[in-house]
């Protein structure tokens, strides 16, 4: 079905256009410029995950704690945004949680292996957006980050943030 | 019929709140306030239990038919947050989701 491509060829269109509008207006970039695109990308995510989770959890029963919500993000949630479940949760069940995805749908694309990999954190910014974004609307304050060693897998750290 | 309907962000303050002009306004608006202590003392025993009762609608006075006014009220809400254009925290300006409360007001006049 085609319109699985839809976001995946947006996304990507959205990363281009975001380094190419910081470029852009100064020539070359530094470590100070990819910061800023990253951070535009990971704010787009994060209030696009506000609204989507606002709709997925429409009908469903309020949470018992944190790891309820975790699993949740980690089954139907990632289900309908990323069309497959987290294959592994790990926690410290003192606030962090690692999300492993062995196929993660925005990476599929790009390669198998070791190739692209310096370009890979670009293309998870926005998700961990969505994470982030989708944990403030259900309560919870988190700092999200991804990293990837072999493509297309990547792990997702969430901090839950106490106050 | 409400008399009386508020949406108040998760930091406690009002993102919309509307009543019928005719009463107190602010008898209301206290009511709304003394409300949340009730919500919030309802969530903690949510908590404590052994999960059954997993209400989102926590039927606080007239749990009959109030449902299906909660549920349309927390439908327009949903939209009201996938809208782009609205900032979450910032008061509720939707015209949607201004008729959807107007047509769950007692109706006077």
């Amino acid at each position: 079905m085609a319109d699985e491509s839809l976001f995946d060829f947006l996304h990507m269109e959205i990363v281009s256009h975001v380094y190419k509008e910081q470029q852009n207006s100064k020539g070359e970039m530094d470590n100070k410029d990819r910061a800023v695109c990253v951070s535009v990308l990971e704010s787009m995510g994060f209030r696009v995950g506000q609204g989507l989770i606002e709709r997925l959890t429409r009908d469903s029963p309020s949470f018992k704690d944190e790891l309820d919500v975790m699993k949740f993000v980690c089954k139907d949630f990632w289900t309908k945004v990323f069309r497959r479940q987290v294959d592994n949760l790990r926690t410290n069940h003192q606030g962090t949680y690692v999300l492993q995805d062995n196929k993660f749908s925005l990476l599929t694309q790009l390669s198998s292996g070791k190739q692209y990999l310096d370009q890979a954190p670009k293309y998870l910014a926005f998700s961990c957006g969505i994470v982030r974004g989708a944990l403030s609307n259900l309560g919870m304050d988190s700092v999200v980050t991804a990293e990837v060693s072999v493509m297309p897998s990547c792990k997702f750290q969430v901090v839950i943030q106490k106050l | 019929m409400a008399v009386c309907i508020a949406v108040i962000a998760k930091e406690n303050y009002p993102l919309y709140i509307r009543s019928v002009p005719t009463q107190n306004e602010l008898k209301f608006h206290y009511t709304v306030h003394t409300s949340l202590d009730v919500v919030e003392e309802k969530i903690s025993a949510v908590g404590k239990s052994l999960g059954d009762q997993r209400e989102l609608y926590l039927g606080l006075l007239y749990p009959t038919e109030d449902y299906k006014m909660f549920r349309k009220l927390h439908n327009s809400f949903t939209d009201v947050m996938c809208n782009p254009f609205h900032n979450p925290g910032d008061p509720i300006q939707s015209k949607a989701f201004d008729g959807i409360v107007s047509g769950m007001m007692v109706q006077t006049g």
